[in-house]
């Protein structure tokens, strides 16, 4: 009978599926309690279970480990031979923001305004990117997305990579992006002379102090008229950063930037700061690691910053930021939508020197403690949202394949606009007449 | 210009023309020969005399003098091949009319880009360096080695490898002159008339020639030549298939109308790059014996790469199409091999399919794989030697070896491998990477065009 039951629900499944395929830009994701068996489970926190059972109840991890008994009635993926492991984070995106790169009106990630930290990333993900499923199908379920351009660029958010409004998205996290004044060069098109850098960098730097100057002042006056201080909407945005409450991300790559941040950083007496990009971090690593303040870097398939340095200095910056002791997250940075390749941008630090365990951290539990999630996100525990994926083996590996992802206990279906073309194209028919 | 620039570099020192000929011996002893063509060999040496392999067997005794590599536990293959590459290279875009067959790439060769060095760093041994697809008929490329430390750029060049030149259909030869200097092609259809007509003036301008060598012969014959155009020798040599073409396109139409081009012109000799909707026309791809040289998975970065997927290169693979793995990117070639290796998780290739699409498939693109691509006797001694399996994220290259020469010693080499210190250089000169970028690296020297007051009017 039960039998029965699962095939008439199977073949429901595939009619629902066709319908949905048709109606929807993807087919939708299922709810349901179950339990992933036989599996050997990084759970990150606490070490490799053999053979063990993940138990999903409620959209939450439920139970854990080699001895977890399994309600009558509760579906089950066997997933002997497989691996489970906590979803992965990238800590630097722009997914639902950016839809083509090149074409500026499908782009929400760069508002105009140098100073517009109100400008909220949340209000304009949109749930149907196509770039979306193509992630997560991965195993990378949730994203820092983050507005670009200008000094105070906005509001980033970590968003769940399944979800229906932004709401529904939202992971937990929200935090001001600072783009620190910068003294690199942005690739060969940036034509400046040294000194007009130099310039573009102190006027940067001279305004930044500025608005703080004024954010503060603010702060005071807001506390004292307890809010009733009139509608400046860049400064109440920064409040909660002055005051403590929120994160500010601040983006620096050049070792002299880096420094000049961490200096900034201790005279404004930011607290809640992360350091992202970081990519001369390991010419500074003590500095960094003296200072406490975490980092999340990346891309690491990069090439160094400068002529002189090291061939292998992207590859080794996070390995050699954790070696140095800094709290490291690794982030894939993407001009082209492949946040998919979160796990390889991890691998490359691995092969070049950082230890394989550090760098899963990197983009699973460092990630969600930095973003204030770790309760919900980043390992396999007990409580936990069920947000996690099965695979064939080493997921930094290119041979290992992702078989299911699940999102806060949705099991995703396991197709993006990428897998249809290949099942459309693979043998296409009508072919061509020999 | 070209032969006044050789007289300079060549009387520059006599070091550097003793380098153009400098070719290595060596022995790598006891690794996992990957062939590529005839399996893999387990325990197995590598013998390269005068730059050529001479033997691979087991236990092959040392000769005398000549240096040996212990490879025990680690992988030894055939230098990878990069058959899409704008590196080495001091001009890109001859953006200035939609047909420039008349420049070439081999005259701008800059041996001293640190980039050639980091290229080593990964693997690469040979490599494409194309001109820019700002023009549907754009300039001839040159097939290089990486013979890093030589200051002759001719040392680069690869003797003897076929011609080829670059075409470009779509959205970069459409903005650069349609909406850059606004003349055809503004569309794919003039993309298509602009090509029909080169070639269709190319073929009157060789039957002239013909008409008037034959002509000339006759006695009374007192006809004058046509004039001289080495845009149409260029032009006429590609109809000829004395010149493969490597052509720029992403979108299936637009491959697909330059196959029907090729037809009806008799040209046999194509290779498509990037190629992202190659398989949408796969059949007839393959039926044509077209070629396609693709990216691993980019998309999305511009209208006409949106419909991309990454099972792009197992789909044609699948089809019989021979494909390779480029790079476009100065980064990513430095890890073709993993590249490569995303064709496992994005249509299931084997490793035998994965490493041809950056070794003999590629070599075949270029029309040299009877010379590298594969380790074979009597092939060139390009070998990178791996510490870890090149497919596996933890695979390293440890040694690139060209001509039987170390060219990357990853134990050994100092950080910093520039060949000469360029003194307008700030030390504190930090190029990042432009993360909002919509431009591509094949559009590179064309900025001025898309700055151009006519192309922001056109945008708007």
């Amino acid at each position: 009978m039960k039998g029965l039951q699962t095939i008439i629900g199977f073949a429901a499944a595939i009619v629902c599926g066709v319908v949905m395929h048709t109606q929807a830009q993807s087919p939708k994701g299922k709810y349901a309690n179950v339990a992933l068996t036989n599996a050997t489970i990084e759970t990150v926190t606490k070490g490799t279970i053999q053979n063990g059972t993940v138990l999903i109840v409620d959209g939450k991890i439920a139970g854990v480990g080699t001895n977890v008994s399994i309600p009558a009635g509760t579906a089950i993926i066997d997933c002997k031979g497989k691996f489970i492991y906590p979803g992965m984070i990238d800590a630097g995106t722009n997914l639902g923001l950016n839809e083509i790169s090149a074409v500026a009106r499908t782009t929400d990630f760069n508002e105009i305004g140098e100073v517009i930290p109100q400008m909220k990333a949340l209000t304009a993900v949109n749930p149907n990117a196509s770039a979306i499923p193509v992630t997560r199908v991965s195993g990378v379920t949730t994203a820092l997305t983050i507005p670009t351009g200008g000094m105070l660029s906005g509001t980033a958010a970590l968003i769940n990579l399944h979800g229906y409004t932004p709401d529904q998205m939202y992971a937990g996290f929200e935090g001001i992006v600072l783009n620190f004044p910068n003294t690199g060069r942005r690739g060969f098109f940036d034509r400046r002379t040294d000194d007009d850098i130099k310039k573009a960098s102190e006027k940067a730097l001279a305004s930044l102090n500025d608005v703080w100057e004024k954010a503060i002042q603010y702060q005071k006056l807001d506390s004292a008229t307890k809010g009733k201080t009139g509608y400046y909407p860049e400064l109440q945005a920064l409040v909660p950063v002055i005051r403590g409450e929120q994160t500010l991300l601040v983006e620096t790559n050049t070792s002299k930037d880096i420094t000049a941040a961490l200096k900034w950083v201790k005279e404004k007496k930011v607290k809640k700061v992360i350091l992202t990009g970081v990519a001369e971090g390991w010419r500074v690593a003590d500095e960094i690691a003296k200072s406490g303040i975490p980092v999340i870097t990346g891309g690491v398939l990069e090439l160094p910053t400068r002529d002189y340095d090291r061939y292998d200095k992207a590859y080794a910056n996070a390995g050699l930021l954790k070696k140095a002791g800094v709290k490291v997250a690794i982030k894939s940075e993407s001009a082209n939508n492949n946040y998919r390749n979160l796990p390889y941008h991890a691998g490359f630090a691995v092969a070049y020197g950082m230890n394989k365990e550090d760098a899963l951290k990197a983009i699973t539990i460092i990630p969600a403690e930095l973003f204030g999630v770790a309760d919900k996100l980043g390992s396999i525990e007990v409580g936990k949202s069920a947000t996690l994926f099965i695979c064939t083996g080493d997921p930094f590996e290119t041979k290992t394949n992702v078989s299911h992802v699940f999102i806060d206990g949705w099991q995703m279906p396991m197709v993006s606009r990428q897998t249809e073309l290949y099942d459309e194209f693979l043998k296409r028919d009508p072919g061509v007449k020999k | 210009m070209k032969k006044l620039l050789t007289l300079f570099f060549s009387s520059l020192t006599l070091v550097s023309v003793m380098a153009q000929v400098d070719k290595g011996n060596m022995l790598i002893k006891n690794g996992t020969v990957i062939t590529i063509t005839k399996g893999n060999l387990e325990q197995t040496d590598v013998l390269i005399r005068d730059g050529k392999i001479v033997q691979i067997a087991k236990n092959i005794p040392a000769p005398a003098g000549v240096r040996v590599i212990d490879a025990t536990g680690q992988y030894v293959m055939p230098g990878i091949i990069d058959a899409h590459s704008h590196i080495a290279l001091d001009g890109i875009n001859e953006g200035t009319n939609p047909i420039t067959p008349e420049v070439s790439e081999e005259d701008v060769i800059n041996p001293f880009q640190i980039g050639i060095y980091r290229a080593l760093g990964g693997g690469i041994t040979t490599v494409h360096a194309m001109h820019g697809s700002a023009n549907a008929i754009g300039g001839q490329c040159e097939t290089i080695k990486l013979r890093y430390g030589n200051f002759d750029p001719d040392a680069l060049k690869m003797e003897g490898a076929p011609r080829t030149i670059k075409f470009a259909l779509g959205e970069n030869p459409t903005r650069s002159h349609g909406e850059g200097s606004g003349i055809v092609p503004r569309t794919r259809m003039g993309v298509e008339f602009v090509i029909r007509q080169a070639f269709s003036e190319a073929k009157e301008y060789s039957e002239a020639w013909s008409k008037y060598n034959k002509n000339k012969l006759m006695k009374g014959f007192r006809g004058a030549p046509p004039a001289y155009s080495y845009r149409h020798e260029v032009l006429s040599d590609i109809l000829n298939d004395k010149i493969i073409i490597h052509c720029h396109s992403y979108r299936a139409d637009e491959i697909y109308m330059m196959l029907k081009v090729c037809k009806d012109f008799g040209i046999k000799r194509i290779v498509f790059q990037h190629v992202n909707e190659g398989f949408k026309v796969a059949p007839e791809l393959a039926a044509q014996g077209a070629m396609a040289s693709v990216f691993s998975d980019w998309w999305a970065y511009k209208f006409e790469v949106y419909y991309s997927t990454a099972y792009n290169a197992a789909i044609l693979t699948r089809n019989g199409v021979v494909t390779s793995i480029n790079s476009d990117d100065a980064e990513m070639m430095r890890h073709l091999y993993h590249e490569a290796g995303k064709t496992q998780k994005y249509g299931a290739l084997t490793d035998e399919e994965a490493l041809a699409l950056i070794t003999i498939n590629p070599a075949k693109q270029l029309g040299i794989e009877s010379r590298v691509g594969s380790l074979e006797v009597g092939k060139e001694g390009d070998v990178v030697i791996f510490k870890n399996h090149p497919l596996s994220i933890y695979g390293v290259p440890m040694f690139t070896i060209v001509d039987g020469i170390v060219r990357f010693d990853r134990e050994k080499d100092p950080d910093d491998m520039r060949l000469v210190v360029d003194p307008k250089q700030t030390i504190d000169n930090a190029m990042l990477r432009d993360k909002d970028s919509d431009l591509d690296h094949c559009m590179e020297g064309a900025e001025f065009i898309l700055d151009s007051e006519l192309f922001n009017a056109n945008k708007q």
